[in-house]
């Protein structure tokens, strides 16, 4: 290797001497770092310097170190909450004094429980049912309409929401399960349309037929257990009611021929254990709101195949 | 003939071992994968057996002069060949990606569905274009600075190949569904073991050219060319310790999980960034810029400075990318403080690239290709105040997870590693095939102005996407309840996922006249055109100017009749001094 | 400048002429950062919270992790909720570092195209998921997610599961002995409401076992992700006082 040397030169363009080394034709100038450079480097050291003694940092034997002001990213998320939970607390102890079927006595609860309950539907439910709470036809009902499933005041909304329905593996859910007529053999192909007909005659979307006919023997042998004797369905067992004109899987022939063969058995999450009991009865006030809202009184239809249940 | 056969024994084995792997597959993707490296085996061999010169047979094809026996070019042009083809297929990838979420029905198969295409965009344009325009610059620069013929011929040509076959196979194992699932460590055991050996013969390479130098200084671009190559080399082994479900197949598990998990993983990810796309790139700066622009390196001593500072400091900067997770909290604090302290370090890269330019500005007006890299430090100048702003933990409070990172990262990587990668490129070709110029400049031009328009079409989107996703995220009613549902966020953000891609498509086009150019070069053709610098002459305005008019600029440059338009200084022209 | 850089400056001049020299301190100077911020994690106490609840994926569960990494699913959905008033607020508790203990690889993300997942287990039924996975838009309009219909069409193929679990064993995972001997069985009888689980449910508590996709003939990748996606953020009971304890305890963390 040899060592030769270059000479440094005062570059012309800019009157700086050069360092004096060449590659390729490379050449270094000697100009000094930029002072502005610098002191911005030097300060950005010393705010890094303040830092680390203010907030956690220095990994120690069998700790960091916790910085002189004492937070922490959990810390100060607990701070805001407490700040929140301080706001709200009136509010929340009124929600936990009042139960829930005296929610509705006190407007101003309702109201704001309300207001909770829509942030915690757009959170936990629209995935299924929604941002408009309309569901999904053929899937998750529509919540907005006064039909319902499974019973329609606050108790029974807030018992659907905290143990949800045919959560696997959950004792309390809501739970029932229509046979499936059709796929295990139960009822004839034939029979299953005739079935069809004359459910469809209970909405009044056919004229009654021969084949109506012979599906309403087929019904009252097959179907009044949990449909009800006029088809009214049973809450209980949160089979529908068949006379109204809301149709969560369609009520067209094919889609009720669908669901006479190969039975539904639509599941929601039990929240109960997701959310706290006051977002629950938040979340109950909410959808009880959207406009098909039961009080207690309304009359329920009379459940032909009752069952004693402590489910509301 | 003894070596030809011990070569050809090698292959053979290649090629048994391969096929047996295949045979004994436990999982599909696997033996499709060991059938690409017995078929590249297979290539091996008959070129080990047969007596044709495939290096005249390249030559013939590339149109490449003969080695004139000065410096070992050949594997350099394959390289500049391999950049510019790879940059085209990730940059596709990254336009298609982009439209796939503005519009998901192009998500039609699971091949090409956007979680197997993202890693083959990232990888694409940065392993494969990135990566290629490395490996040659570096044999490039290190020859040249160090007067010196590449050491180890042989061995750079295995890396050469070496390096493709690793990007054939992770490309083609993300669309296999083959992956790690880290982000920018996607390719599996086998891919990082054979990336190991290829990488290891890349620094002997390097390290060899530049014991053999006749120079006595190591130029600094070769200080940054081999931090960067050590640390690739210590990130990469350390990230994919892993232990294989079994030796045929393609699974395996990280040994590190969870947290350990996540920061071995940052300080990869982020370190990727500091070393490939900054040590890297600033290499390539320090030895282009100052050639092409006939200038002196601005400061001796800032670079010494920078270069340290810059080293030290980036490796630190991991945890910012893990800011408010289960990662405890000292570590965010230090991965935050270390990338403030980065600022400058990193900007005295982009000071010593851009002051070299002092007594040479009147380039950026005439010279595309200096403007590129003008463009390239502009860029790295901005994405790098905007890295340290990110990592303070409030505001990464809001950017983190949102489309702000993205526009980031684009700004850094379509801005700097882009631009100065397409400038590298437009200085080697001609002097590689030894052309007497470029097939057109002004093309040149074109290219400048698609790609600087479409990054502020890329950059502008994503930073109103993220920070629209980030406040919508955060957003509390007058009743202290969140207002936004998710899938109204994303809803949100759907014009700005349409323009984004629209950046990405003029990028893209620049792209495309970059490749053809390069390949009219190639081929040894010259567009007839007007230069893009001539002295303007207009007999109307030479005369004094009076009143409002003496405060306006002083006149363009005339455009000459059937030119294309004349490009727009980005800088303002010196003030020429008016003859007394 | 002062006398002192300048002598630094006439030092530098030997690194620059020795690239042994060069290598090597550049080495040692990258070296030092990731030391030091890596290491003490595997000393530090507090590093991972000390809740109960935590333990291995099962099989299938397992299986549809493979599945979410295989399909680049941690490029669009994080699994880290921050601490932070909104998202505890929209996804729930904060994540842990104890409940990725036994992820390898971790899959906490970097983007949120689509929601959080960390929490997602629970939260939606089987049935939603796979509809949504099949074709998402038709349960939410604005998604830009791609369609996995192919997922239920296809058998789950998990290759050598014991081997997969003896893998995992080696980084870390504490499977038993039982488990890697068992867990083709195990695989299977999660799936299958009508097969014997065995003491499956002793060895991985609140693990859930029925059909995930709603074919009770077929076990499909469907399958497999489903109860991957249903098991994730249940195991450990955050908001129970036993870790709400725990994480009041931390300092220095």
């Amino acid at each position: 290797m040899t060592d030769k040397k270059h000479d440094p030169r005062i570059d012309e363009a800019t009157g700086v001497e050069t360092v004096g080394h060449e590659w390729d034709g490379i050449e270094e100038l000697n100009n000094p770092l930029p002072r502005w450079w610098l002191w911005s480097f030097y300060a950005t050291i010393l705010f890094a310097l303040g830092y680390v003694v203010a907030y956690p940092a220095i990994p120690l034997a069998h700790r960091a170190s916790a910085g002189v002001l004492g937070w922490t990213s959990r810390g100060q998320l607990a701070g805001e909450t407490a700040l929140v939970a301080r706001e709200r607390a009136p509010l929340m102890a009124r929600l936990a004094a009042t139960p829930i079927e005296r929610l509705e006595a006190d407007p101003e609860l309702m109201r704001a429980a309300v207001t909770g309950g829509r942030a915690a539907f757009r959170a936990n439910c629209v995935a299924c049912h929604g941002a408009g709470a309309a569901g999904v036809v053929g899937h998750y009902p529509n919540l907005n309409d006064d039909d319902w499933l499974w019973g329609g005041n606050l108790k029974q909304i807030e018992y659907t929401i905290t143990h949800g329905i045919r959560q696997p593996g959950h004792d309390q859910t809501r739970t029932s399960q229509m046979p499936s007529f059709g796929r295990d053999g139960i009822l004839a192909p034939a029979q299953v349309q005739d079935v069809a007909s004359f459910v469809r005659t209970l909405s009044r979307l056919e004229r009654p037929s021969a084949s109506s006919a012979r599906g309403r023997e087929l019904f009252a042998a097959n179907c009044v257990a949990c449909h009800g004797t006029e088809g009214n369905g049973n809450r209980q067992l949160g089979a529908p009611n068949l006379t109204d004109a809301i149709w969560l899987y369609g009520g067209s022939r094919d889609a009720i021929v669908n669901s006479v063969t190969n039975a539904h058995a639509g599941v929601m999450p039990a929240w109960g254990g997701t959310l706290d009991l006051a977002t629950i009865k938040m979340l109950a006030a909410y959808v009880h709101s959207l406009g098909g809202g039961e009080g207690f009184t309304a009359p329920q239809p009379a459940p032909s195949g009752a069952i004693a249940d402590a489910r509301p | 003939m003894d070596t030809v056969l011990a070569r050809a024994g090698v292959w053979l084995a290649a090629i048994l071992i391969a096929i047996v792997a295949s045979a004994m597959a436990i999982d599909q993707p696997f033996a499709i994968q060991m059938i690409i490296v017995a078929l590249a085996a297979f290539a091996g061999l008959c070129v080990t057996l047969s007596r044709t010169d495939y290096d005249a047979v390249a030559r013939g094809i590339l149109r490449a002069p003969a080695d004139p026996g000065q410096y070992d070019d050949d594997p350099i042009r394959w390289g500049m060949i391999a950049t510019v083809f790879w940059g085209m297929a990730g940059f596709l990838a990254g336009l298609y990606i982009a439209l796939e979420l503005a519009f998901p029905v192009l998500n039609f198969s699971e091949y090409v569905n956007f979680g197997r295409l993202r890693p083959l965009h990232t990888s694409a344009v940065i392993f494969a274009f990135g990566g290629n325009a490395l490996i040659a610059t570096s044999f490039y620069v290190v020859q040249r600075t160090c007067r010196a013929r590449l050491a180890f011929p042989g061995l750079a040509r295995f890396v050469f190949w070496g390096y493709q076959l690793f990007i054939v196979l992770a490309a083609s194992g993300y669309l296999l569904g083959i992956t790690q699932g880290k982000e920018y460590a996607e390719p599996e055991w086998y891919t990082d073991w054979w990336l190991t050996i290829v990488w290891l013969s890349y620094a002997a390479v390097f390290v060899g050219t530049i014991v053999r130098r006749t120079e006595p200084h190591i130029y600094v671009a070769n200080w940054f060319y081999l931090g960067f190559i050590l640390t690739v080399a210590m990130l990469h082994v350390v990230n994919n310790l892993d232990v294989p479900v079994s030796f045929v197949g393609s699974r395996s598990f990280p040994l590190f999980g969870g947290v350990q998990g996540a920061l071995v993983q940052w300080w990869y990810g982020h370190n990727a960034v500091g070393f490939f796309l900054t040590a890297g790139f600033l290499a390539m700066m320090y030895y282009f810029v100052p050639k092409q622009a006939e200038r002196p390196i601005y400061s001796y001593r800032l670079s010494i400075i920078h270069f340290w500072a810059l080293i030290f400091l980036y490796i630190w900067a991991g945890p910012h990318h893990l800011h408010y997770t289960a990662l405890p909290d000292w570590a965010q604090t230090l991965g935050m403080v270390f990338s403030l302290m980065l600022w400058m370090p990193s900007w005295g890269g982009m000071i010593n690239g851009l002051m070299t330019l002092n007594g040479a500005w009147d380039k950026v007006r005439t010279d595309p290709i200096i403007r590129m890299m003008v463009m390239a430090l502009a860029f790295y100048g901005m994405a790098t105040f905007e890295g340290p702003m990110m990592s303070i933990k409030s505001v990464n409070s809001l950017s983190h997870y949102t489309d702000w990172t993205i526009g980031h990262v684009h700004s850094g990587a379509l801005g700097w590693n882009g631009m100065i990668t397409f400038a590298a490129i437009y200085y080697l070709v001609p002097r590689l095939w030894q052309r007497e110029r470029l097939y057109s400049l002004r093309w040149v031009n074109w290219h400048f102005w698609l790609a600087t328009v479409g990054i502020v079409f890329y950059a502008s989107s994503m930073w109103v996407a993220g920070i629209t996703q980030g406040l919508m995220w955060r957003e509390y009613g007058a009743d202290g309840y969140l207002v936004n549902t998710f899938a109204e966020t994303v809803a949100a953000v759907h014009p700005m996922f349409v323009l984004r891609a629209v950046g990405g498509l003029l990028y893209l086009t620049g792209g495309a006249i970059m490749a053809a150019n390069v390949w009219l070069t190639i081929v040894g053709r010259l567009r007839d055109e007007v230069p893009m610098h001539q002295a303007a002459y207009d007999p109307e305005k030479d005369r004094p100017l009076t009143g409002g008019l003496a405060r306006q600029l002083p006149a363009r440059v005339t455009e000459q009749p059937g030119a294309e338009p004349a490009p727009q200084p980005i800088l303002p022209a010196p003030e020429l001094e008016p003859a007394e | 400048m002062t006398a002192a850089p300048s002598k630094l400056l006439e030092n530098h001049k030997k690194i620059e002429r020795n690239v042994s020299l060069l290598a090597l301190f550049a080495f040692v100077t990258v070296a030092i950062g990731g030391i030091i911020e890596v290491a003490p994690l595997f000393w530090i106490d507090n590093t991972i919270e000390k809740v109960k609840g935590m333990r291995p994926y099962t099989p299938l569960e397992q299986a549809g992790r493979d599945i979410y990494v295989r399909e680049g699913c941690y490029l669009c959905h994080s699994q880290m909720i921050r601490p932070f008033r909104d998202e505890v607020e929209r996804y729930g508790h904060y994540s842990l570092a104890a409940e990725s203990m036994y992820d390898h690889p971790f899959q906490w993300g970097s983007k949120r195209t689509g929601p959080d997942l960390a929490r997602v287990g629970g939260r939606y039924s089987d049935e939603w998921h796979v509809q949504h996975l099949t074709d998402p838009r038709s349960v939410v309009p604005e998604s830009v997610m791609p369609t996995y219909a192919f997922l239920s069409k296809r058998e789950l193929s998990a290759g050598d599961v014991a081997a997969e679990l003896t893998a995992l064993r080696r980084v870390g995972v504490p499977y038993s002995k039982e488990d890697i001997v068992r867990a083709e069985e195990d695989l299977r009888a999660q799936a299958d409401p009508d097969a014997k689980a065995g003491d499956l449910l002793k060895r991985y508590p609140k693990a859930q076992v029925r059909d995930f996709d709603g074919d009770p003939s077929r076990l499909t990748e469907m399958d497999a992700l489903v109860a991957y996606l249903q098991v994730l953020g249940t195991m450990v009971d955050v908001n129970g006082a036993a870790a709400q304890e725990e994480l009041a305890r931390e300092k220095g963390r």
